[in-house]
């Protein structure tokens, strides 16, 4: 079917690309300690893209009786369409990624249940008070890309997951922390070990409630591994989309190869990590895969780009396409690795005299993140005093500037941890962070 | 009924407790602008399915996008059901209905042409960028047609079809590494109209877009916040609908504890309404995903809980009745309790008494986006103002707002009497998103409301 369905385009059209996907995912969820529902989702469909007269026509279905209509569509569209500033490229050499799991598929039913059931009870043993949700599942996946070009390839990646969320609740105190962790390899006791300890750490350090005190950025703030994912990736990433580059929305302007941040800071996107959540060979327009330095030792590398916007700015791509099955495709980073430093997390603690712990935030990215700001509540975080975690800060919102904070590094941790399998950070310590707090 | 026989003899003999099959049939055309030009112009269709059963309490759910062998998808469904089951599958009371519903429209974008809907927001983008200093623009138009066929064991065949129309307008602006944005957006269900005549509106976002740039920004703290209708909207969804959802509470018993028929939340001015049977807004129907009737439901009245929103499942545990909330965004996804169309009916104030007597305050309009967990709540402003003496002054750059429910709504000392209805949203929860909902209020006073530093 994809092959007619490229001729058939490839005939009508100047230059034609199919991107055919198929997947299915086994969840099973528990819900307020219970098992609660077991899922199985299959999906399939296709999409078409095609260059005509200079200009893109884009559609796509998951009907598999309407394939038929793809070409007249795309007829339809393409004198309306955006201007090209790329051809599709020629077949090219592709490495190796290991992504898949040939025991993944093998999972059962009845070993996710177990799973669950187990998480659930340990920490149940330890806190009979809290309402546990969890979801563990196993999927795979295939992608296949073709072009007029001569590009016919195909991926196949297996997932495995497992998510851990409890809640507690004291008087009108809600309290919700959680941990999840992806991989294209089935793990056991060890990953999972490392979940249960990040749901009883967050637990144990808020057991009191703390007052944060206002501040104008003086302040150290810490962050934990996820809460660098949840506070500083996505305005920082922003400056880096290759869209928001060529369409002169990035701070990051003509900085290219200048110091932005601390010496300390280098961020990778790097898609030929094994097992990592999100490598993959080639990318979604068949260019392949390679490591990328978005900041290297404090300074500027390169944009994530796709055909579009590499052409547009008149380089290549970086192989960072990512689309979903209904929309074109656009840069966008696969699995963000940071490099660690040197400093024991416990010691950065230990080495603030009054401070916060950042882990999660709530309502992060509703502030101008085009231009490296963020902003938000504070959903889990702890307050630092004379060196000791003292409780859990509520009411409380940070919000500052993503390059005027990592030009303000204090440590960076010693190691590097997974946040959901598809990112990996060490804890880092800041200035820069401004809090307001309720009035006591 | 075109797929009433399919549906049913699927069903036929299925085994579990109660099961149900959607069907869903989509068409969506898409624009997108980024930068000086037209960025995406897209056209897709999409056909899908779900089987969703329940045997002694527990759920399976199988979703697909090939109809083939619809009976051992079903099978499937009911065998994931009764591995999860252990105790007892109770569900609210639902008659069996059997209707077709066709799509509220007042000018259907279908039969609007591709040129002509180009041409329209060809015309905003080139507004924007008449402005002096505009760096970029963010335009997108998007339109669904959205057709499901629902069938269960109950009896019911429903047959539905919504259209939905959404714009989001936006302008950037830039100096140096100061990037500052302005827009709006907007929605309707069956209505292209809307997309007419937004010259004044456009051309205010990109001023406004510029003007941000020698905007000055606030410290963070608290203050007295007074909320235009939209970002009200915005606050009495995350700030009290989520908490109000069943599922939230219906296998909780401290959150049941907390949230109680009766708890008294603020002052007699509090009365706030979800409900899809509001008719002709973004998150109305006839029907939910579960077949049951929408309805119009009071949350709070005269400051007191007096009502929450159900899907038949949480009802049923609440000994409460459903309420017609059970929606899904999508086949792939199960329906799960969501707000409609959620309100806070108008009060007797005028924005002049809701500004008298606040010396040192903001006056925050539009919306940028909310979210909530649990009592836990945040939104932001689209733009912000300075007041002083009683009066609305110069611009200030957007904020960030949070609270907690026990506490903010105490604090919500002041209902407009002018209600308006935010249309330009959409909701997410449980990785469905944005599902369309809309949500109204009139102009509303906060004492003590925390605010961001910018």
């Amino acid at each position: 079917m994809s092959e007619s369905l490229l001729n058939a385009a490839s005939s009508k059209f100047d230059q034609a690309e199919v991107y055919r996907v198929e997947s299915e995912s086994h969840p099973v969820s528990f819900e307020s300690n219970k098992l609660k529902e077991i899922m199985r989702r299959d999906t399939s469909g296709v999409a078409l893209r095609v260059i005509d007269d200079g200009r893109i026509g884009f559609t796509s279905t998951t009907d598999t009786e309407r394939e038929s209509e793809l070409v007249e569509r795309a007829a339809s569209l393409a004198p309306f369409g955006s201007e090209a500033s790329f051809s599709f490229p020629a077949p090219s050499e592709y490495p190796t990624v290991d992504i898949v799991d040939a025991a993944v598929p093998q999972v059962s039913q009845q070993s996710m249940i177990d799973t669950g059931q187990g998480l659930i009870e340990r920490l149940m043993d330890e806190w009979p008070d809290l309402l546990c949700d969890a979801r563990i599942g196993w999927g795979t996946g295939r992608g296949r890309i073709m072009n007029s070009a001569g590009i016919d390839e195909v991926y196949e990646q297996t997932s495995y997951y497992c998510s851990l969320g409890a809640q507690l609740i004291r008087g009108t105190d809600m309290l919700n922390v959680w941990a999840g962790y992806g991989s294209s390899h089935l793990f056991g006791d060890e990953e999972l070990d490392r979940l249960l300890q990040t749901v009883r750490r967050s637990l144990r350090w808020s057991k009191e409630t703390a007052i944060a005190t206002a501040n104008t950025g003086d302040l150290p703030v810490i962050f934990t591994p996820r809460g660098v994912g949840a506070t500083l990736l996505h305005p920082l990433l922003s400056g880096f989309s290759g869209t928001n580059v060529s369409n002169g929305s990035s701070p990051l302007g003509e900085r290219w190869g200048e110091k932005i941040v601390d010496e300390r800071i280098s961020i990778y996107d790097d898609p030929l990590i094994p097992g990592a959540s999100g490598s993959r060979p080639f990318d979604d327009e068949g260019v392949a895969s390679r490591m990328l330095a978005l900041i290297d030792k404090g300074v500027a590398g390169s944009p994530l780009l796709d055909l579009q916007t590499a052409g547009q700015l008149g380089k290549t791509s970086t192989g960072a396409a990512g689309r979903g099955l209904a929309s074109t495709p656009s840069p966008s980073s696969s699995v963000i690795d940071i490099a660690a430093g040197d400093t024991h997390f416990e010691d950065m603690i230990a080495g603030i005299k009054e401070g916060l712990v950042i882990e999660e935030l709530l309502g992060a990215g509703q502030g101008n993140e085009l231009g490296g700001d963020f902003r938000a509540n504070v959903s889990l975080g702890y307050k630092i005093e004379n060196g000791e975690i003292v409780g859990r800060v509520k009411d409380t919102m940070i919000s500052g500037n993503v390059y005027n904070v990592l030009s303000q590094v204090e440590h960076v941790g010693d190691s590097s941890d997974w946040v959901f399998g598809s990112m990996r950070s060490p804890a880092i310590q800041c200035l820069g962070v401004e809090v307001a707090a309720k009035d006591e | 009924m075109k797929y009433r026989d399919l549906i049913e003899n699927a069903l036929n003999g299925h085994g579990a407790d109660y099961c149900e099959v959607r069907i869903e049939e989509t068409d969506n055309t898409r624009l997108s602008y980024r930068g000086k030009s037209l960025d995406t112009i897209a056209q897709t269709s999409g056909l899908g399915g779900n089987v969703r059963a329940a045997t002694k309490g527990g759920w399976g759910f199988a979703s697909f996008n090939s109809l083939d062998e619809l009976s051992s998808k079903v099978a499937d469904a009911v065998a994931q059901s009764k591995a999860v089951g252990g105790s007892k599958t109770e569900l609210g009371e639902s008659e069996a209905h059997v209707d077709v519903v066709p799509a509220y429209i007042v000018e259907d974008p279908s039969e609007i042409s591709l040129e002509d809907k180009k041409r329209q927001m060809d015309h905003y983008n080139d507004l924007v960028w008449s402005v002096d200093g505009i760096n970029s623009a963010d335009i997108i138009y998007g339109d669904t047609s959205r057709k499901t066929f629902f069938g269960s064991s109950d009896g019911s065949y429903i047959e539905q079809e919504q259209v939905h129309v959404i714009s989001r307008i936006s302008a950037q602006a830039r100096n140096g590494g100061d990037v500052q944005q302005a827009g709006f957006s907007l929605g309707s269900q069956g209505d292209y109209g809307l997309i007419r005549g937004l010259d004044e509106q456009v051309i205010d976002a990109a001023n406004r877009a510029v003007a941000l740039l020698d905007a000055k920004s606030l410290e963070g703290g608290e203050r007295t916040v007074i909320l235009d209708p939209v970002l009200a909207g915005v606050f009495v969804h995350e700030a009290f609908g989520h908490l109000s959802e069943g599922d939230n509470v219906y296998e909780n018993d401290k959150l049941k504890e907390i949230m109680y028929m009766g708890r008294k939340f603020g002052g007699n001015h509090l009365n706030f309404t979800d409900g899809a049977a509001i008719p002709a807004l973004r998150g109305s129907f006839k029907y939910d995903d579960e077949g049951t009737p929408a309805t119009r439901t009071a949350l709070v009245r005269d400051g007191e809980l007096v009502g929450r929103l159900h899907s038949r499942e949480t009802a049923a545990k609440l000994g409460e009745q459903p309420t017609g909330n059970a929606r899904a965004i999508g086949y792939n996804f199960p329906p799960i309790v969501r707000m409609t169309n959620t309100i806070i009916e108008p009060g007797e104030a005028t924005l002049e008494d809701l500004l008298a007597g606040v010396d040192d305050g903001v006056y925050v309009r539009n919306w940028y986006g909310g979210m909530t967990q649990h009592e836990m709540f945040t939104f932001s402003s689209g733009e912000a103002y300075m007041i002083r003496n009683g009066e609305i002054q110069e611009a200030v750059r957007p904020v960030m707002l949070t609270g907690n429910l026990f506490e903010t709504l105490e604090n919500l000392d002041g209902v407009g009497n002018d209600l308006d209805m935010n249309q330009g949203g959409g909701c997410g929860k449980g990785g469905q998103s944005p599902l369309p909902v809309s949500n109204g209020s009139p102009h509303i006073r906060i004492q003590k409301c925390l605010i961001s530093g910018a």
